[in-house]
C-alpha cells in the first residue's frame, strides 16, 4: 500500500509538471497581453504531430522534440500576427469566438494534412521500460524523464523570467502596458516573443504527452480545460503560482481516483460514490481556491 | 408575404408530389448517414462512411442518395442532424452513428417517427432488450456481444481472476456486464476509468498489485492506444484480453508493437476467408489505400443488407421493407449473418492477433470464441 502510493505521488509529479508546460504558456499570454486563448490546446497538438512526423521521417527522438518545439513556435508566431494581434484591444467574448474559430481550423486542417488515423510515436528505447527506484519501486524510466524535464523547463523559465532583460520587460508588460511602451520597448515585438514562448512550451507538452498517450486530432482541448483549472488556482499571470497549481491538481486527480473509490467501497461497499466525488475533485479544489483567495493561490489582487 | 408563402408552400407540394412519383417507378432511397467524422475518433466514422459509400458504389445505383453529416461526437449536433434529414431532407432510413450515447440520443425519436434505422456499429443494451424497435435493426451486434466473447476466450486460457476496466459510460458497462456474463472466474478487481482518459498510470499501479491472472481491457481509440503504450512500458506481464476496439486497423499503426500478440475478439478479421470478404478488402484497399477496420466492415455490410431489401420491396412499403431487411439476404463480410428476434445480429466470434505482416501490423484470425452467438436482451424485446 505504501509503495502504491509513492508511485501514485510520482504518477501525481509526472501528470502536474506536464500540465505545467501548458498552463505556462497560457497564464503568461493572458498576464502579459489580457488575452484568453482557446487555441493553446491546438499548439500543443501542433507540436505533438510535428513530432510524430519528424520522428518518423528521421528516426531520431530528440530531433522531434526540437521540432515540436518550432512548429508549435511558428505556429504561434502565425496566429499572433496573423489574427490575435487585432483582438488584444477586443473584449474577452471576441477573443474567446476568434481562438475557438482557431481550434477548429487547426484541427480540420491537421486532418487535411495527416488523416483521420492517429499517429504513431513511441518512447525511444534507451527510455523505455521500468526502473528499479530505491525501496524496490519498479517506475517506467520515462515518466521519471518527463518529471526531470518539466522541472528543468520551470528552472529554466524562471530564471528567464527573473534574470534576463526579456525577462524584465515580460514582467513589466505584465504590470504596465502603456508605461512599458512609452518607455520604447517595441510593445508588439514583445507580445509576438512571450506568444510564441507559450506556444513551445505547449508543443514541448504535446510531444512528450503524446509519447505516452496518443497522437490524434482533438487531443488538445480536455488538457486545455485542465490548464485552466490550474491558472485560476495558481492565480492568473503567475508563472510560480502555474507551477504550484499544476503539482496540486496534478497530485489531487492522481490521489483522488485512486483513493476515493477505494475509500467508499469501505464506507458504502461500492466505488461508485468515490468515482464520481474524484472526477469533480480538482473542480471543487478550484472553488475551495477562489472562495479563500479569489485572485489565486499567487496571483496579484486585482 | 401570403402570396411568397403560398408559391413556397405551392413549390413544396411540387416537390414532395415529384419526389412520390419518382418513389412510385422505382426502389429508390434517400439516406442519412450521421457519423463521427471530425476530432477524435473521426478514424471509425470515416472507416464506416468509406465501407458504406463503397458498397454504395459497387451497386451501380443512381436511384439512391445518401447524405453524409458528422455529427462531431455530440448528442446535441446528432439529435439536430437528424431532425433537419427527416423533416427537411426527407430520408426514408437513417443509419451511420458510431457511439452508444449518440444513438440513444437519436434512434428512439427516429424510429417513432416512422423511419427506418441501420446501425453499423452501436449497439446499446437498451436498445436491444426492452426499448427494441421495429424499425431498428442492428448490422454490427449489440455491445455487450464482443466483449463476452473476450470472456469466452479468458476460459479457454484457463485465466480465473481478471482486471476489469472500461470506462464510466453506457457501452463501458455493457463492456463489462458482457466480459463477467461469459467468464466463469472471479474478477480481481473492477475499475471504472473517465471517459476520454488517456493517462492510465494510476490503473496500471493498481493492476500491478491487483495479484491477477489476467487484464480485461475496454478503451476504444485513444484510450486504447494510450494505455498500451504505457502498459507495455511499465513492465508489467500480465497478459491483456480485449475486444477489438483497441487492436483495430484504425489505431494499430498508432499503438504499434505493443499491440502485436494481444488476443482481442470480433466479429469480422480481415483475413476472414469468404468470398465476399476477400473481395471487399481488395476492393477497399484498391479504391482508398489503406487496410479496411472492422468499422469499415460495418459500414459496407450495412449498406449490402440495405440494397438487399431495397431489391424486394420500396422502403415506402414499411412492412414489406422490414420483412426484406430481416431476410438479411446479402453476402455479408462476416459469412454467416443472421437477425434475432430483436434485429440484432446472431453470428460468430472470432479470437484475432494483431501481427506484422509485408511491414504492416494487421490483424489474424488464431480461432474462434463463440459460434451462432446470439445476444442476452432478446427475450426482453417484444415487437
Amino acid at each position: 500500500m505504501t509503495l502504491l502510493l509513492i508511485e501514485q505521488l510520482l504518477n501525481g509529479l509526472q501528470l502536474g509538471v506536464m500540465l505545467f508546460l501548458m498552463a505556462a504558456g497560457l497564464t503568461l499570454v493572458f498576464g502579459v497581453m489580457g488575452l484568453i486563448n482557446l487555441a493553446h490546446g491546438s499548439l500543443y497538438m501542433v507540436g505533438a504531430f510535428a513530432a510524430a512526423w519528424v520522428a518518423a521521417q528521421t528516426g531520431s527522438y530528440l530531433l522531434a522534440l526540437v521540432a515540436s518545439l518550432a512548429a508549435a513556435a511558428a505556429a504561434g508566431v502565425l496566429i499572433e500576427t496573423l489574427i490575435l494581434r487585432r483582438l488584444y484591444a477586443r473584449d474577452h467574448l471576441d477573443q474567446v469566438l476568434a481562438t475557438f474559430a482557431l481550434i477548429l481550423i487547426f484541427s480540420e486542417g491537421t486532418r487535411a494534412v495527416f488523416g483521420s488515423f492517429p499517429l504513431y510515436l513511441t518512447i525511444p528505447p534507451p527510455l523505455s521500460g521500468p526502473v528499479t527506484l530505491p525501496g524496490g519501486i519498479e517506475y517506467p524510466l520515462f515518466r521519471l524523464v518527463l518529471i526531470g524535464a518539466g522541472l528543468a523547463v520551470a528552472l529554466g523559465l524562471w530564471l528567464l523570467i527573473t534574470r534576463t532583460r526579456v525577462g524584465i520587460r515580460i514582467q513589466a508588460g505584465a504590470a504596465d502596458r502603456e508605461m512599458v511602451s512609452a518607455l520604447g520597448v517595441d510593445i508588439s515585438r514583445l507580445y509576438t516573443l512571450v506568444f510564441a514562448l507559450g506556444a513551445a512550451l505547449a508543443g514541448l507538452s504535446g510531444a512528450l504527452v503524446g509519447t505516452l498517450q496518443s497522437v490524434e486530432v482533438g487531443m488538445g482541448e480536455p488538457v486545455l480545460i485542465t490548464a485552466f483549472v490550474v491558472i485560476v488556482i495558481g492565480g492568473i499571470g503567475s508563472v510560480q503560482g502555474a507551477l504550484v497549481g499544476a503539482i496540486l491538481v496534478g497530485l489531487t486527480q492522481t490521489l483522488g481516483a485512486f483513493l476515493l473509490p477505494l475509500a467508499s467501497t469501505r464506507l458504502t461497499g461500492a466505488p461508485d460514490a468515490g468515482q464520481v466525488l474524484a472526477s469533480m475533485l480538482i473542480y471543487i479544489l478550484m472553488a475551495l481556491v477562489l472562495i479563500v483567495r479569489p485572485q489565486g493561490l499567487m496571483g496579484r489582487p486585482a | 408575404m401570403t402570396t411568397k408563402s403560398i408559391l413556397t408552400a405551392l413549390a413544396l407540394s411540387v416537390a414532395a408530389t415529384g419526389a412520390a412519383l419518382a418513389d412510385a417507378h422505382s426502389n429508390g432511397a434517400k439516406i442519412g448517414m450521421i457519423s463521427t467524422l471530425s476530432g477524435g475518433g473521426a478514424g471509425l466514422g470515416v472507416d464506416v462512411r468509406d465501407g458504406f459509400l463503397l458498397a454504395i458504389e459497387q451497386s451501380g445505383r443512381d436511384d439512391i442518395e445518401v447524405i453524409v453529416e458528422d455529427d462531431q461526437r455530440k448528442p446535441d449536433v446528432a439529435v439536430r442532424l437528424a431532425d433537419r434529414m427527416i423533416q427537411s431532407d426527407e430520408v426514408d432510413i437513417l443509419t451511420g452513428i458510431i457511439f452508444s450515447n449518440l444513438a440513444m440520443a437519436v434512434v428512439p425519436s427516429a424510429v417513432q417517427q416512422g423511419k427506418f434505422y441501420l446501425s453499423p456499429n452501436a449497439g446499446p443494451s437498451a436498445l436491444a432488450g426492452r426499448g427494441c424497435h421495429e424499425n431498428y435493426f442492428n448490422v454490427a451486434w449489440q455491445n455487450d456481444n464482443v466483449h463476452e466473447a473476450a470472456g469466452a476466450h479468458a476460459n479457454a486460457l484457463g485465466y480465473e481472476n481478471t482486471f476489469v476496466m472500461a470506462p464510466n459510460y453506457p457501452a463501458g458497462i455493457d463492456a463489462i456486464n458482457g466480459y463477467k456474463r461469459t467468464f466463469e472466474g472471479e474478477p480481481a478487481q473492477e475499475v471504472l476509468t473517465k471517459l476520454g482518459q488517456t493517462d492510465y498510470a494510476s490503473e496500471i499501479a493498481q493492476i500491478r498489485a491487483s495479484g491477477a491472472d489476467s487484464v480485461f481491457f475496454f478503451l476504444p481509440g485513444g484510450m486504447g492506444i494510450a494505455f498500451l503504450k504505457q502498459y507495455a512500458d511499465s513492465g508489467v506481464d500480465i497478459p491483456l484480453v480485449g475486444p477489438a476496439f483497441s487492436f483495430d486497423q484504425t489505431i494499430v499503426g498508432a499503438v504499434g508493437e505493443a499491440a502485436l500478440g494481444v488476443p482481442n475478439t470480433a466479429q469480422w478479421s480481415p483475413d476472414l476467408d469468404n468470398e465476399a470478404n476477400v473481395a471487399f478488402v481488395a476492393a477497399f484497399r484498391e479504391k482508398y489505400g489503406r487496410i479496411p477496420s472492422m468499422y469499415a466492415s460495418q459500414g459496407f455490410d450495412t449498406a449490402n443488407l440495405i440494397l438487399s431489401a431495397l431489391d424486394k420491396a420500396p422502403v415506402s412499403e414499411a412492412e414489406a421493407f422490414r420483412a426484406a431487411l430481416r431476410e438479411a439476404d446479402f453476402a455479408s463480410t462476416r459469412g454467416d449473418f443472421r437477425f434475432n428476434t430483436n434485429h440484432h445480429p446472431i453470428q460468430d466470434y472470432y479470437v484475432r492477433e494483431v501481427v506484422e505482416k509485408d511491414g504492416e501490423l494487421i490483424n489474424q484470425i488464431t480461432g474462434t470464441a463463440l459460434t451462432d452467438h446470439a445476444d442476452a436482451y432478446a427475450a426482453e424485446c417484444e415487437m
